[in-house]
């Protein structure tokens, strides 16, 4: 078996399983963050309207909580949102509760690697479709909605049929100013963005494993792009020293068999590829960072999940440091941890000085919430994920997705630039 | 159940258009469908009507995992999505939830259906009936599970 059906087979209690199979896995960790959480409470109401007893969870110390989508609170509805959300946790006696402006809180998909919330081997499932993000640590990591999530939460399962997994494998190491997010972008321009669908998405090979763990999650983060149920990372050495390093105990690496299948097998030479964007309006409208540097921009977003880690705002500083930008820059670490070793490393004062603005942890203009959305005709890149119809505010805005190099370089010139064209 | 077609004739079409970020925050049904289809067709709350079938093309409900999306369709009114295929959220939300039957048809079936046509549909027979044009066309069959899950009413419903 490969990682993904030996984690899904030890879950559900059997020896062995294979795609197609349906069957029902013990969840090992649940995540909710302030938009899937009142949904799922809208679900809760529901149900005991309907009888069903909600008066406790399966099991709350496996549940954690985060508040992001739309904190700092945007207006009355997200505040109310914000209470509520608090109510739930306590009620159930929810203590991992990552609270905004009390301690460390985040992105729900940063907090997951930075708090070393999940484990290699694990189950672990969230309400919110970049939970894949999670997986490059060697667990399944699944995104689904309210109803699924109330589920788990009352009843410790949930159903899935094992997917068939495409094996994506990097040969070398990516040249200087190629990022992960190039290479994952390469990938979806290449299989579309249904092109993983229903599938899981592993990433293997001597480029992977030279990677940094931060490099692989912007990889798993965009297999949701591909529609992959997940995308998975072997667990090696490094992956247990990240974690060791972040407080988790009792780690394990966990590989595929040497026998294992897989439906497809990709592969790729790093050496081959370039700094890339997607175009307007979807993640697979791929092209080369050269072919488009005539286009003039409105605004840089540095931020997400899948772009404002901090070897990402490592990336933008190299560039930015010394130099000043043409465009409203935006910067917003994915979390406080990040933010707190940006301001040790002078990261945040490169930034600053660079002319750019500096903004707290949120996912922000990102899914079009608050803190930077775009006006019509408004041209942003941005280290974000998705750029369909309306994603980052007006429906007749543009996104151009690319690396925090290609962001932070184009917000030096005012055009769509590769960094490896800079002076 | 029979209805009329609203059809987007388009793939890909992504939960950011369904319901827009923005309305995330909203959790009261009826106000969602309010802004159902708002990044494609701001005139789709006016123009659906109770019982009305969507058609459009590969990929339906891509993009983020927000129940809010076959919630908005479903308070609107729609009470199943015909797409030659769904992502995977999307679709499960769907069933799970029991908010909309999500439909697979065939390319030639999603060529074949046209906006504002009448059909009625037989999940039992796999069948949809075009009554505008006097054909008839096959749906996949749901999985195993799907079925069982559809029939219950919801995931909740479901007895393993």
């Amino acid at each position: 078996m490969n990682i993904t059906e030996k984690i899904l087979a030890r879950a559900s209690g059997r020896s062995n399983v294979a795609p197609d199979d349906v069957i029902f896995v013990n969840v090992d960790k649940i995540m909710l963050h302030d938009v899937s959480g009142p949904g799922v409470i809208k679900v809760f109401d529901k149900l005991a309207n309907q009888g069903i007893d909600t008066s406790k969870l399966h099991d709350a110390s496996k549940v954690w909580v985060a508040e992001d989508h739309f904190v700092p609170t945007a207006e009355k509805i997200s505040a109310e949102n914000i209470v509520k959300l608090s109510e739930f946790t306590k009620k159930y006696g929810i203590k991992k509760h990552f609270k905004y402006g009390l301690g460390q809180y985040g992105i729900c998909h940063t907090l997951s690697h930075e708090e070393a919330l999940v484990s290699p081997g694990e189950v672990y499932v969230g309400g919110d479709s970049h939970t894949n993000t999670t997986g490059a640590l060697g667990a399944f990591a699944c995104g689904l909605g309210h109803t699924d999530i109330a589920y788990v939460l009352l009843n410790g399962e949930i159903w899935f049929k094992v997917p068939e997994t495409l094996y994506f494998k990097l040969n070398g190491k990516l040249p200087e100013h190629v990022m992960a997010k190039d290479f994952i972008l390469k990938i979806i321009g290449d299989i579309g963005t249904d092109g993983g669908s229903y599938n899981t998405m592993q990433f293997g090979g001597s480029g992977i494993d030279q990677m940094s763990i931060e490099s692989r999650l912007t990889l798993t983060n965009m297999t949701t792009e591909a529609g992959a149920k997940n995308g998975i990372i072997e667990a090696d050495k490094k992956t247990i020293d990240y974690l060791e390093q972040r407080g988790a105990t009792d780690l394990h690496e966990i590989k595929s068999d040497d026998d294992a299948e897989y439906s497809k097998i990709f592969e790729y030479e790093a050496s081959e590829i370039e700094p890339i964007v997607a175009k307007p309006f979807s993640p697979e409208n791929i092209t080369s960072v050269r072919e488009v540097s005539s286009i003039e921009l409105d605004k840089a977003y540095i931020g997400s999940c899948t772009g404002a880690k901090y070897e990402d705002l490592l990336a933008a500083a190299k560039i930015l440091k010394g130099r000043k930008v043409k465009i409203r820059t935006e910067v917003l670490p994915a979390a406080i941890s990040i933010y707190k070793k940006a301001i040790q490393n002078g990261l945040l004062q490169i930034f600053i000085d660079a002319g750019a603005m500096v903004g707290p942890p949120t996912c922000g203009a990102c899914c079009g919430a608050h803190m930077g959305v775009l006006a019509k005709d408004e041209i942003c890149i941005s280290t974000t994920n998705r750029n369909f119809p309306g994603r980052m505010g007006h429906v007749d805005s543009q996104t151009y997705l690319a690396s925090p190099l290609v962001a932070a370089a184009s917000a030096v010139t005012g055009k769509i630039t590769d960094p490896r064209d800079l002076n | 159940m029979s209805g009329n077609v609203i059809k987007y004739e388009m793939d890909n079409i992504d939960t950011d258009v369904i319901i827009p970020g923005t309305y995330l925050k909203i959790h009261d049904y009826n106000e969602l469908a309010k802004h159902a289809m708002e990044g494609l067709d701001p005139d789709f709350p006016s123009k659906v009507k109770e019982g009305d079938f969507m058609v459009a093309g590969k990929n339906f409900g891509c993009g983020s995992s927000r129940e809010h999306a076959p919630i908005a369709l479903s308070t609107c009114g729609i009470k199943a999505v015909l797409a030659v295929s769904f992502a995977r959220i999307f679709y499960r939300n769907s069933v799970d939830g029991a908010f909309l039957l999500p439909i697979e048809i065939d390319e030639k079936t999603y060529k074949s259906i046209s906006n504002n046509d009448e059909l009625k549909i037989n999940i039992d027979k796999n069948e949809i009936i075009n009554i505008s044009k006097n054909e008839t066309y096959s749906m996949k069959p749901f999985s195993e599970i799907i079925s069982k899950i559809i029939s219950a009413g919801g995931l909740f419903k479901y007895k393993k």
